[in-house]
């Protein structure tokens, strides 16, 4: 039988160090008085390869590992890390954590002792996903993509292309005894093209990924869909024509597009904003924040999704969050501390870039689910509006309410029908009353590929987002041409 | 970090260099490059007097390229035990295995390596106690809280200070050492007008490389609170054709725009709506924009670029004219150029004012919308399609009306560039990269 990923992480982490539970036991001596206080134990093995011109041009690897001390004491909390796992870093890391106890008043003192660790239902295989495929395999898979994205269309120019792969082993030791590990794969895939016909460039890009080995990319003919697809985009873009300017309907299509619940919603619902009351959406628990049909959760509990986890970066075991019920706001995203604070519990969304820095709440995979239309029904019930298929990016003001994403493929929408394709434009719109215009929900729930990156306070960590076909009476399009 | 672990720092540093070189030799590499850095630092968050964190930051990592003959490796580290850097060594010059060949990589050219590495004054450390820490951001937040009794809330009073060593070295021996320290205060604080539910959040900071040149926590925080308070009610206005007067904070992005489009990567990958312009007019006769790498304490001072390519102070556009392209060795190559020294970006860019006052640019703009905040990334860089979600205030008759939320600035970015009016004197002296306010006219803001 294999070892269990505790066994695994221990000797990744700990051993090599000469580390053991009564060495934690003295380093949680010094963080007496803590509400709450842990140490993250974290080794990254990472690796990328890069295609550019026909050529592979570069690959990286990178090692990275460190343990990080963190002690609340009430509201406060003190941190410190180091990329020396030994006994004596430990010591000095939980001494400067610690600091912050100087302030605190509350807390006990009890001794600390490992407790059995939990038992959890793996959501992905721990295997290395480094050691998944030959060099020469992964060589061979962009080499694959740079064919077939040139096979697609004379026009293709330029391929770019990545992969790119991490293995990372963490383990979590808190002040109640709770010693959790976890052992988490990641890969990615990337093709960009450049496409040129008639003087006219333009490029598009595509991908997926997963917890999981690179092999993903060898099944179901994945990177021919993507390299298609890469090309069809910017071939699509190539004659659009100037995006509409001003108020309009706005039909979004499934997947991807649901980067609007991630942005609209998904930040103004987490934990620390509305502890601290600087969320347009906070104390509004229980308010009508969406229209009826509509139903959000945050779903860390997908097998080999990119935003899933078994546990959280503070232990805690990941959760289905509904956040909207039927138009309802039902609860907020939660980590150790603000659950703690808001007398809630965690909902295990405490999250954290690296040993490096500290947790917060964060999104794991969030959806919309289906509602009961036709996605081309909802099309053909729009005289005049635009369909947004592809999107890059968003930002929100979380206290403001106000928040973008930017449309990478659209469409007119006229008379029912999906007609010219449209430069790229930003959507603006306000986060606490744009699900209160959702007219109609699709039946065709969708979840993204697999390459969706959160940025919050600084730090990054893989989502996902999602939805069904979306009908939205009324979103700022942020296009050049005035409507007549 | 103190002068005593940049000492030591200093000679580790340059020690762990020769070892990585010698190692990659061992390993097969014909060259090497490589960065090393090690940094420490302490940050302190307060929200509502509270200590929402105090953090210790303490980094160090290595960052190796190698090539054997045309074919390249890279691998990094953040552990420098000397197994780790044996494996890392190792680990690049098998990666360098099974790269392709490529004809431009490599390291650039020996003659260009800088000899010139004299003190730029980069580095003063602060020794900031975690006590002080508490007291400046506390009083930061308090001016703030204290300012308008519209203030209902803090985002949270920050301060920080970071100093480290960073050393570059490659096989034809070039060493590159740079100290440098950085410190920052910030206050972010939130405000709500009576018998309303919106809030408004906006912020305000200071930044230096020496701390007694940082503004003070009561003005931090005032600014803060001032801005904030300029927020509230704000409102959409009618989709229409406007000019847009850009603060200086926000102008910097239409710089970072133009940079990134005349960067020699999107040349020669020809991803930029500004392909093969070197020598063309793509800003209006009054538009100058200078490098200058050896500015005394600047943010992006340096006598040499990450290639270990000597810098030195240039003119990227004159009377509108683009003069060159920003260029590290490898993209220089590709495109049959001389390196810029601009491997790892650009070092001190000014553009040059028109004269003219901020009110002065208000009065010349009349009506509009001046942007005082701009979201989300809404920019093609192949075509120059540009929309950005903004924030700000409409202007009429060159006075500042009401503040304007919740729309989308529109435009090209190669028509932006030519339709400039004018650069104020207003500089913000917060960064590498130093303009006042910039007024573009014939942009599309979208709103109800």
């Amino acid at each position: 039988m294999n070892a269990s990923p505790f066994q695994q992480v221990e000797q990744q982490l700990l051993e090599p160090a000469g580390l053991n539970t009564s060495d934690i036991e003295k380093i949680f001596f010094h963080l007496k008085g803590a509400d709450l206080a842990d140490l993250y134990f974290q080794s990254n093995r990472f690796e990328s390869w890069g295609l550019e011109d026909g050529i592979i041009k570069n690959g990286t690897y990178s090692i990275e590992q460190g343990v990080g001390v963190r002690m609340v004491v009430g509201e406060q909390t003190g941190f410190a890390y180091s990329d020396e796992i030994s006994f004596d870093a430990l010591i000095a890391s939980a001494k400067a954590a610690a600091g912050i106890g100087k302030a605190g008043q509350t807390g006990r003192v009890q001794a600390w002792q490992a407790k059995d660790t939990q038992k959890i239902k793996a959501l992905y295989q721990m295997d290395n996903p480094l050691a998944s495929m030959t060099e020469d395999e992964k060589i061979a898979l962009l080499n694959l993509a740079d064919k077939e994205a040139r096979a697609a269309s004379p026009y293709v120019q330029q391929v770019i292309a990545n992969i790119a792969g991490v293995h990372e082993h963490i383990l979590i030791a808190d002040n109640e005894g709770n010693l959790n590990a976890d052992i988490r794969p990641l890969v990615r895939m990337n093709i960009t093209v450049v496409v040129e016909k008639d003087g006219k460039r333009e490029s598009a890009g595509t991908g997926g990924g997963g917890r999981f080995g690179f092999d993903y990319f060898t099944q179901a003919d994945r990177v021919r869909e993507y390299a298609q697809e890469a090309v069809r985009l910017a071939l699509v873009n190539l004659d659009a024509v100037a995006a509409p300017a001003g108020s309009q309907t706005v039909v979004l299509g499934s997947g991807w597009p649901g980067v609007l619940l991630h942005e609209a919603i998904g930040h103004g619902l987490e934990g620390d904003f509305n502890r601290k009351g600087t969320s347009a959406f906070s104390g509004r628990v229980g308010e009508k924040v969406a229209s009826n049909g509509v139903t959000v959760v945050d779903d860390g509990t997908l097998e080999n999704r990119r935003g899933s986890l078994n546990i959280d970066d503070e232990g805690t075991p990941t959760n289905c969050t509904t956040l909207i019920e039927d138009g309802v706001l039902k609860g907020y995203m939660q980590d150790k501390l603000n659950a703690k604070l808001m007398g809630e519990q965690s909902t295990g969304n405490g999250r954290r870039e690296s040993y490096a820095h500290l947790p917060m709440p964060r999104m794991t995979n969030t959806y919309m689910l289906a509602g009961k239309e036709d996605p081309q029904e909802i099309i053909a019930s729009v005289t005049n509006g635009l369909y947004a298929v592809n999107f890059g990016g968003g930002q929100v003001d979380i206290t403001s309410g106000k928040f973008v994403f930017s449309a990478s493929e659209a469409y007119l929408i006229e008379n029912g029908k999906v007609t010219r394709p449209v430069k790229g434009a930003t959507l603006i719109g306000n986060g606490p009353d744009v699900l209160t215009k959702v007219s109609m929900i699709g039946n065709d729930l969708a979840l993204d590929k697999g390459v969706g990156v959160c940025g919050k306070a600084g730090q990054s960590v893989p989502v996902g987002v999602g939805q069904p076909t979306l009908k939205i009476d009324g979103l700022t399009v942020g296009g050049t041409e005035l409507q007549s | 970090m103190n002068t005593e672990e940049l000492q030591k720092a200093d000679v580790e540093l340059r020690e762990l260099a020769e070892t990585v070189l010698k190692f990659s030799k061992k390993y097969g590499a014909s060259d090497a490059e490589l960065s090393l850095n090690r940094g420490s630092g302490l940050s302190v968050e307060i929200h509502q007097e509270n200590v929402d964190k105090l953090e210790y930051h303490r980094d160090q990592g290595l960052s190796l390229t190698v090539y054997m003959g045309q074919h390249q490796g890279s691998a990094t580290t953040g552990d420098l035990s000397a197994q780790a850097i044996e494996d890392t060594v190792k680990a690049a010059c098998n990666i360098a295995k099974f790269t392709g060949e490529d004809k431009y990589t490599g390291l650039a050219d020996a003659d260009l390596m800088a000899t010139e590495k004299g003190d730029l004054d980069l580095y003063h450390p602060w020794n900031l106690s975690a006590e002080d820490a508490i007291q400046i951001a506390t009083a930061c937040e308090q001016a703030a809280l204290n300012y308008d009794e519209r203030i209902i809330n803090s985002d949270g009073a920050s301060i920080s200070t970071y100093s480290g060593l960073s050393v570059i070295a490659n096989s034809y021996g070039f060493t590159g050492v740079t100290p440098s320290s950085r410190h920052n205060l910030s206050c972010s604080v939130i405000a709500q007008a009576p018998n309303t539910t919106a809030m408004q959040r906006d912020y305000w900071y200071t930044t230096s490389r020496q701390h007694e040149a940082l503004e003070s926590a009561i003005s931090v925080g005032k600014k803060s609170a001032e801005l904030t308070l300029g927020r509230l009610k704000g409102r959409q206005i009618s989709t229409r054709k406007s000019s847009v007067l850009y603060s200086p904070e926000m102008a910097r992005s239409i710089i970072s725009h133009f940079t990134s489009a005349i960067s020699g990567g999107s040349q020669y990958r020809k991803t930029t709506y500004l392909l093969g312009s070197k020598g063309e007019k793509v800003f209006p006769d009054f538009i100058h924009l200078h490098e200058q790498p050896h500015l005394i304490s600047g943010f992006g001072s340096s006598y040499f670029d990450r290639d270990g390519v000597a810098t030195s102070d240039r003119d990227i556009v004159i009377e509108g004219v683009l003069q060159n392209y920003i260029m590290g060795s490898y993209s220089a190559r590709q495109l049959g150029l001389q390196s810029t020294a601009n491997s790892g970006g650009t070092h001190n860019l000014t553009l040059d004012s028109t004269g003219q006052t901020f009110d002065e640019l208000l009065k010349i703009m009349g009506t509009g919308l001046l942007v005082t905040e701009l979201i989300g990334s809404g920019i093609n860089g192949v075509t120059g399609d540009y929309s950005r979600g903004a924030a700000g205030f409409w202007v009429e008759n060159g006075e500042i009306q009401f503040p304007v939320e919740e729309v989308t600035i529109a435009g090209s970015l190669k028509e932006m560039f030519q339709n400039i009016v004018a650069v104020g004197n207003d500089v913000d002296p917060r960064s590498a990269t130093q303009t006042g306010s910039i007024l573009i006219e014939g942009m599309m803001v979208a709103g109800e």
